[in-house]
């Protein structure tokens, strides 16, 4: 649109100004009643009774309780919590694997033809993504405890909460990494005959095994915060361990307990950037 | 293979109208040389040879069965007897060339034999014979993005090789080749369809290696065939025909500037 300012100049104004301005303004709108719905008021970090109270608060974290017996206590929770991890990740695996393939419309033999099985693995699909939902559609926590109540105190409920909530997770990622890759090379090789598992070894895995490597590494490194939140709802492990010492106000073993995931989320970070390099 | 190709159309999702009522057959042993402009439908007649795609109407048989018409199970023996040298390979660029020659047997391998050899090659003399007559034996166990892009589409060559099928399609084998190379790849695809009996459909955009090479020539224009004639029959004005709508040049592999 051509105007003329008063100035006499010509002057060009942007078509698209308006929606925009109006698309901010439209999103602030709805923006707003969400903060106050979530009674985000984060001045009250910078009320002076408060900072007193946060304070008094942090002090007790220092210094880190290191005492031998107690180091003890966390070396062997911090490996129950990685072994519960691990073990959940890899029984997650097992589920998401299957699921990710199916799913996988990369794969999919029935969509190059014959159109003859096209509605019945259109159904397989939708039960595979139904199933998918329904596994992580219900927070970890709340598998846990379930779980505690049939497997009782104990690593075993934590696995598998992890194992069913990450399963569906991972599946999902797994189906989306398949198919945001190049599709062409599984393609072909179903063309000439070839399995779908078989295409997707040849032609899917090779310019996708980093990716999905690295994913499964980070969903590792959230398994181990997870199974955190598993042990405050008795699945023992370093979670177990922190409650009772938040519990009994311990702020030195608090800290200890903190220091030990760094070090955890440090270790997956590395563990994910040598299997990239090996797989590149 | 036989292969009979009776009136077959392809119409694209966009309605686009790629093949118009196309109808030839080729025997076993046959060779034949697809030529045509860009875009007058070569990819689209080989995709629908190679069961990738389904004709719109008509239909195409493989040795006397339909692919459209049969079991899932019989489809996939058919398409493992089928294979397709690619324009650009098919090929992941972190495969190695052993590993990409040896896919293309999956469709005759057991799965638990394909995965077996995606960690240690149960086959390594069968790749190399095939790498070999493309002059490519020494690149067996480099990795795919290391090839330039004729090596690369070789690769794909000795893939189809290795496969061993009755019927060979090949989409411009030989586009990323020098003359020397092209002549020599050509030469291969056409020394083993003959010795065993195969049919090769190949479309090609130079003008001169189809005629040099292949004793039959279909001329395709506009989704429809123009000619299907012995190269010593096809005249120069019906090239020009066929070329018309790039202003009557001929690709030529040697004026193709390589």
């Amino acid at each position: 649109m051509k105007h003329h300012s008063s100035s006499g100049k010509p002057y060009i104004s942007d078509p698209a100004a308006s929606s925009r301005l109006t698309l901010i303004a439209v999103s602030l709108v709805i923006l707003w009643p969400m903060l106050e719905l979530a009674q985000f008021q984060p001045w009250l970090l910078l009320n002076p009774e408060n900072i007193e109270v946060l304070g008094n608060f942090l002090v007790q974290f220092i210094p880190p309780n290191t005492e031998a017996d107690f180091l003890r206590i966390v070396l062997v929770a911090t490996i129950e919590t990685l072994a519960m991890a691990t073990a959940g990740i890899a029984l997650a695996i097992l589920i998401a694997v299957p699921l990710g393939l199916t799913i996988s419309h990369s794969l999919s033999i029935s969509r190059i033809g014959p159109g003859s099985n096209y509605l019945f693995s259109k159904f397989v699909r939708f039960i595979a993504r139904f199933l998918m939902l329904f596994l992580r559609g219900i927070p970890e926590i709340v598998w846990a405890l379930l779980l505690v109540r049939i497997f009782g105190l104990g690593p075993t409920a934590g696995v598998l909460a992890i194992a069913i909530t990450y399963g569906g997770m991972l599946s999902k990622v797994y189906s989306e990494i398949l198919e945001s890759g190049n599709t062409l090379p599984a393609r072909a090789l179903l063309v000439s005959g070839s399995g779908r598992l078989a295409a997707f070894f040849y032609g899917l895995l090779p310019s996708t095994a980093q990716e999905l490597a690295s994913y499964t590494v980070y969903r590792w490194e959230c398994a181990v915060r997870a199974s955190v939140v598993a042990g405050f709802v008795g699945a023992g492990g370093l979670g177990q361990l922190m409650d009772q010492s938040m519990k009994m106000l311990n702020g030195g073993e608090v800290s200890t307990i903190l220091v030990v995931f760094f070090i955890l989320v440090l270790l997956a970070d590395n563990i994910s950037l040598l299997i990239r390099k090996q797989l590149e | 293979m036989g292969c009979i190709v009776q009136n077959i159309s392809f119409n694209h999702a966009n309605g686009n109208k790629a093949l118009k009522n196309i109808s030839f057959s080729v025997n076993s042993g046959e060779s034949i040389a697809i030529i045509g402009a860009s875009g007058s439908g070569k990819t689209t007649l080989l995709n629908l040879l190679s069961t990738a795609l389904k004709p719109t109407t008509g239909y195409i048989e493989h040795n006397g069965s339909n692919p459209w018409l049969v079991s899932k199970k019989a489809l996939k023996k058919i398409r493992s007897t089928i294979g397709t040298v690619h324009q650009s390979p098919p090929i992941p660029s972190q495969q190695r060339v052993v590993t990409a020659v040896l896919a293309g047997r999956l469709g005759q391998w057991s799965l638990f034999k394909s995965v077996i050899s995606l960690i240690y090659p149960l086959d390594i003399l069968g790749p190399h014979t095939c790498l070999e007559r493309l002059q490519l034996g020494d690149r067996l166990f480099d990795r795919c993005d290391c090839l330039s892009g004729g090596q690369l589409q070789r690769v794909g060559v000795a893939r189809v090789l290795y496969q061993a099928p009755q019927l060979l399609l090949a989409d411009e084998p030989v586009s990323a080749m020098d003359p020397v190379l092209s002549d020599s790849v050509i030469s291969q695809l056409i020394n083993e369809t003959v010795s065993r009996n195969a049919t090769l459909i190949a479309s090609l955009h130079a003008v001169d290696i189809a005629l040099r090479w292949f004793p039959r020539i279909i001329g395709i224009k506009n989704g429809e065939i123009a000619f299907d004639l012995p190269p010593a029959v096809v005249t120069e004005s019906m090239l020009k025909e066929l070329y018309a709508s790039e202003m009557g040049n001929l690709p030529m592999q040697a004026n193709r500037g390589v």
